[in-house]
């Protein structure tokens, strides 16, 4: 099996998981979903400078080839930007759980009793 | 390098550093706090006019942070567009920061003052940028701040709305992540004008994936421009925050129209082979059905504010619509539009603020009310906001439009654009018409009195200083037209964007 199937799918689990958690009513699962949904970009983004094993990023004396230290520069932003925005929809969503009593994405409170 | 080419970069520092210094003022002087943070809204638009003024001699400015050049490091890009952006964002910056202030709606809540100078630096910065991943970052600067905003004076169902509006948001930042990647994993390069020349030599076999790539940064652009199907988070979440933050919010529709309007002719122009014109297909009907609910929610809604929400979808709509003809002679008549339909949306919604708070228990609903204090004055302001939203003469929107027809009569979907802006505009006309008068004309029978402090007419001056700015477009539509056409001349004329930001010996 090669990296790039290990990693294109180890993308696409993620996605998908991702998605689907997002579109559940409640927001925990949407934040969760988010987080995931973010993992999987950070992936990507990572993968994007293509895989490469072994290889420095900026300078090494004799070396060739190297690995493109952009996309880490990048991805190193989006996590930061990620987390914030987690952290920001976490503390959204206990709010809005206390102020309305209920944790349903549409505001709507359930009206039968769910386990 | 002279201090004048240093100005480009005001736009972004101005705010950052009264956001900061109303931060630490605020706590012991609040009045002290609040000029500051007028003051540097003032200051942000007399630079902004510095630079309009720059930029009106077509050339194309270009300013490397950190002397670090284009395509290795960061540029800001100073043209005509960027330029009439930074005015228009300014401009609504100072009204709407006037109207707080004038109204003690930045009292309400933490921090106003400090959030609404972030999202004016996230704005400026996403107009200036020259890079897309730099793009990326003020988008967020500016959504980070616009979420501060957005729950300013709190409350169950704005908290509510709240949450949808930021994970939509975050969704769509990772998609235009995910676009970026593509971009960058295909190019090699993030800045603008690099990679409009790196597609057009991409090897055949790598069109499709530009094609992908296009179709999600498109998507990204609709997302913040909530074109249909991407528009549902809009209505709810202005209809929900604070008037006056939902004025200002009427800007951040026309971020991701701008946002399209720089980076399709640039990046997915016409020489860039498989990638070429990519979201236009998709764009014209998406836009018409935006057009169509946006006016069709006029007429359906329920509040002041709810109608207001709409009416910028259905504006944004229309300007898409005209732009998707991706043609010079479209854009410039679309970025007429624009300008008009930024201004007429934020004052309805400084209307709306003034109705409500003179209207007491009967908030925003359009139902009849019992008289109340300066109803004659509200009432004109509704009147003449309304005529600038939907485009009837005498007001710069109905100049907006007629250029916009002008634009397309030779466009091969010209029956359907005709027929949706011609049909809108009635839809919108009845839809205003019903709201005004039962507001202003209808007298409610019975009814209890109106528990309404709001005596003092100050409040009327922010939404008659945007009717004035409308004002002035129209007075002035001649050599605004004539502006927005060379415009749209500089923006299809890439090669030039590309020559002036990869040759630039600026910032050194």
């Amino acid at each position: 099996m090669s990296l790039e199937f290990l990693i294109a799918s180890a993308i696409g689990a993620l996605v998908a998981g991702g998605v689907y958690l997002s579109l559940r009513a409640r927001t925990f699962q949407v934040v969760l979903g988010l987080t995931l949904l973010s993992y999987a970009v950070n992936l990507f983004l990572f993968a994007v400078g293509r895989l490469t094993v072994d290889r420095p990023p900026l300078y090494a004396k004799g070396v060739a080839d190297y690995a493109d230290p952009l996309p880490q520069a990048l991805v190193l932003t989006a996590i930061v930007i990620t987390f914030g925005m987690t952290a920001l929809s976490v503390v959204l969503a206990l709010r809005s759980f206390l102020e309305s009593g209920s944790d349903q994405v549409d505001g709507i409170a359930d009206e039968e009793a769910e386990s | 390098m002279t201090a004048f080419d240093h100005l480009i970069v005001a736009p972004i520092v101005i705010p950052a550093v009264t956001a900061a210094v109303a931060l630490l003022v605020m706590r012991r002087r609040r009045r002290l706090g609040a000029a500051l943070s007028l003051a540097g809204c003032v200051a942000g638009l007399l630079a902004a006019v510095a630079l309009l003024v720059t930029a009106s001699d077509d050339a194309i400015r270009v300013y490397a942070i950190g002397g670090w050049r284009a395509p290795f490091g960061i540029v800001l890009v100073l043209d005509r567009l960027s330029a009439a952006m930074l005015v228009l964002a300014s401009l609504l910056g100072t009204i709407v920061m006037a109207h707080a202030v004038i109204t003690a709606a930045d009292r309400k809540g933490w921090h106003f003052h400090p959030l609404f100078q972030f999202q004016l630096l996230g704005l400026n910065g996403a107009f200036l940028t020259g890079d897309l991943f730099n793009l990326f970052v003020f988008f967020e600067v500016l959504l980070i701040a616009s979420y501060g905003l957005m729950l300013h004076g709190q409350g169950a169902a704005r908290l509510k709305a709240g949450v949808a509006y930021v994970v939509v948001n975050i969704v769509g930042s990772a998609i235009f992540l995910v676009a970026l990647g593509l971009l960058y994993g295909l190019t090699g390069t993030l800045n603008m004008a690099d990679m409009g020349v790196r597609i057009a030599m991409l090897p055949s076999g790598d069109g499709g994936l530009a094609r992908i790539a296009g179709l999600l940064l498109t998507a990204v652009f609709a997302l913040k421009a909530a074109l249909v199907p991407l528009h549902l988070w809009l209505p709810r979440t202005y209809a929900a925050t604070m008037p006056v933050v939902a004025a200002l919010f009427a800007i951040m529709t026309k971020v991701g129209v701008y946002a399209m309007i720089r980076v399709v002719p640039l990046v997915f122009g016409a020489t860039t082979g498989e990638a070429a014109w990519v979201p236009s297909p998709w764009l014209a009907p998406a836009a018409i059905v935006t057009a169509l609910l946006g006016f069709g929610g006029v007429l359906s809604g329920r509040g002041l504010r709810e109608s207001a929400a709409f009416a910028v979808l259905g504006s944004t709509g229309s300007l898409l619509l005209v732009l998707a003809a991706w043609t010079p002679a479209a854009t410039a008549a679309a970025l007429f539009y624009l300008i008009n339909a930024t201004l007429a949306g934020a004052a309805l919604f400084l209307v709306a603020d003034v109705a409500m708070r003179r209207r007491g228990q009967y908030g925003d609903a359009i139902v009849p009310t019992p008289r109340f204090a300066g109803q004659d004055a509200v009432g004109l302001l509704y009147l003449a906001t309304c005529i600038a939203a939907i485009g009837l003469p005498p007001l710069s929107g109905f100049i907006g439009k007629l250029l916009m027809l002008r634009a397309t009569v030779d466009a091969p979907a010209q029956p359907a654009i005709w027929a949706t802006i011609l049909g809108t505009t009635l839809i919108g006309v009845v839809g205003f018409a019903r709201s005004g008068s039962a507001i202003f004309w209808k007298p409610a029978d019975g009814g209890a009195g109106l528990v309404s402090a709001e005596r003092s007419r100050a409040d009327l001056t922010a939404p008659a200083a945007a009717l004035g700015a409308i004002v002035l477009l129209t007075v002035f539509a001649g050599p605004v037209s004539d502006w927005t056409a060379a415009t749209a001349r500089q923006v299809f004329a890439a090669d030039r964007y590309v020559a002036a930001v990869l040759s630039s010996e600026a910032g050194r």
